[in-house]
């Protein structure tokens, strides 16, 4: 075979492996979230299906999947039908950038573990992050529902809002890095200072703060889903959306999940990097699937992370929202920048 | 009124410290004791006085207690108890109920029933697994409720 088609079999490995390893995080957190609410709620939780309730999600999937498929009549029926497509297909596009592990050495042929080793991975990051919106308030258009339209709205100007924030607090590592490449920003989280691991956590605390802050309206989760608020707009875009459309807004909200989360062990919390490991004599095939491993716990940690803030904080209201992204957390991006700036001269 | 707003010091405008005294909060009741019960396999204890299905005592001969004097009847906001009375066989009372019917899918448990019969014949059991198919099944005769006493002695609370 030529070296084409085997480059092309290996990224559509990839491809299928990734794809498949977010619908099944798509699944687990469809359970670790019912579960962990009721844990955190002193309650048990969905736990029949399947042990721990782990089938709980594919009941739910047959079950919407049965459902039945339901278009209002006012609705402008083609926008309708491809608002959830669309938001499906850029929340699963987005993980294509993110590295999942190192370069992995197989039959004499390095193996990047990412889909795409883009040089400019932030911006594309980016580019589909605030592309997903479209899904929403085209959704919240087209369904011809007041509670759509303005959850539909809501949802673009937060999004916007917060987008400036998230973009402006992580421009801090790339003055660090020098580098738009999420492989050269993992790359340059694995030294260390003294026995402390150089993440950028460290070297950027107040970004991280920001970007945290700025990643949950984002992928529009408690405190900042004001989209939804199932108490004022019943649950917003999605009012109208039933069976496998409601479904496909549901995987993309938590393929945005995985993908915000993953972007935050990248970003922050280096990537595949475990600390203190390089010591150690490690088979170098181990080493690659050890990272691997370390990147989905960091990931998966993060996810809980959002679940345990979902159940703990209440809703903004929508100006407070507003107020807090454009009177608080831009001006502090903006002096996390100077901050950087002015370290960075003092000590080249 | 004149609401006073207190007074924010620093720490309380910065929130954070705010925010993980929340997180730690609820990462609290994570670990706290679980007050579910698991319900068809762990049955709930009722608690005395609970309200649930009725049954209509017998006497030391076995008979029917009531004597269908209707209080139980008028007494019933709900109007779910139908009795038919007719000349009692005995020589101890007037009337006794040929036909005494309570619509348990329109009761709602309140008791007055019980409270309003002078023959303690009336009473509310602990039983409220009352589940069935059809719409009849919910319709209890004067059968099914003088039998509700052998069939409470099965189950178990
Ligand atoms: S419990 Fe209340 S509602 Fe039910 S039969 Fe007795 S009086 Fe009527
Ligand atoms: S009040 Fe008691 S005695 Fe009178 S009809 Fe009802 S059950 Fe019978």
């Amino acid at each position: 075979m030529s070296p084409f088609w085997i480059d092309l079999i290996i990224i559509l490995i990839k491809v299928i492996v990734v794809m498949g390893a977010l619908l099944g995080g798509v699944m687990m957190m469809a359970i670790v979230e019912r579960r962990g609410a009721g844990f955190l709620q002193e309650r048990l939780g969905p736990n029949r299906v399947g042990p721990w309730g782990f089938f709980q999600p594919i009941a739910d999937g047959i079950k919407l999947f049965f459902k039945e498929e339901f278009i209002p009549a006012q609705a402008h029926k083609l926008l309708y039908l491809a608002a959830p497509a669309f938001f499906v297909f850029i929340a699963f596009a987005t993980f294509a950038v993110i590295p999942f592990g190192d370069k992995l050495e197989l039959f004499g042929r390095t193996i990047q573990l990412q889909i795409a080793d883009v040089n400019i991975g932030i911006l594309y990051i980016f580019a589909f992050a605030s592309l997903g919106v479209y899904g929403i308030v085209i959704a919240g258009w087209a369904s011809n529902n007041k509670f759509s339209l303005m959850g539909g709205l809501r949802s673009a100007a937060q999004m916007i809002s917060y987008e400036v924030a998230l973009g402006l607090s992580i421009i801090g590592i790339l003055m660090v890095v020098h580098s738009l490449r999420l492989n050269d920003i993992i790359v340059a989280q694995t030294h260390y200072w003294g026995y402390l691991p150089r993440w950028n956590i460290f070297v950027q605390p107040l970004g991280f703060l920001i970007f945290l802050i700025a990643t949950f309206a984002e992928v529009n989760r408690i405190p900042f889903d004001l989209c939804e608020a199932e108490q004022e707009l019943v649950v917003g875009y999605q009012v109208e959306y039933g069976s496998m459309k409601f479904v496909m807004y549901y995987m993309g909200e938590y393929v945005n999940l995985v993908t915000f989360s993953a972007l935050i062990v990248v970003l922050f919390f280096g990537g595949w990097h475990i600390p203190w490991i390089e010591g150690l004599a490690i088979h170098p095939l181990l080493l690659a699937l050890l990272q691997v491993g370390a990147f989905v716990v960091k990931v998966f940690a993060f996810l809980w992370f959002f679940v345990w803030v979902r159940w703990t904080f209440p809703r903004f209201r929508y100006d407070q929202l507003m107020r807090f992204g454009w009177l608080v957390l831009l001006p502090l991006a903006i002096f996390n920048i100077f901050a950087t700036g002015v370290v960075m001269v003092l000590i080249p | 009124m004149r609401v006073v707003t207190p007074k924010l010091s620093i720490i309380d405008r910065i929130y954070i410290p705010a925010l993980v005294k929340g997180l730690y909060t609820t990462i609290k009741h994570f670990f706290m004791r679980r007050f579910t019960q698991e319900y068809p396999e762990e049955k709930r204890k009722p608690f005395p006085g609970y309200r649930g299905l009725h049954r209509l005592n017998k006497d030391h001969l076995g008979r029917v207690k009531c004597v269908a004097c209707y209080m139980c009847a008028t007494a019933c906001p709900s109007q779910c108890i139908e009795i038919e009375a007719a000349e009692a066989p005995w020589k101890d009372r007037e009337k006794y109920p040929v036909k005494f019917e309570i619509n348990t899918l329109r009761c709602i448990f309140c008791g007055m029933c019980e409270e309003a019969c002078p023959e303690l014949s009336i009473q509310l059991t602990y039983i409220y697994e009352m589940a069935d198919v059809t719409r009849e099944a919910f319709v209890r005769r004067k059968d099914d409720l003088l039998a509700t006493n052998e069939f409470w002695v099965l189950k178990e609370y």
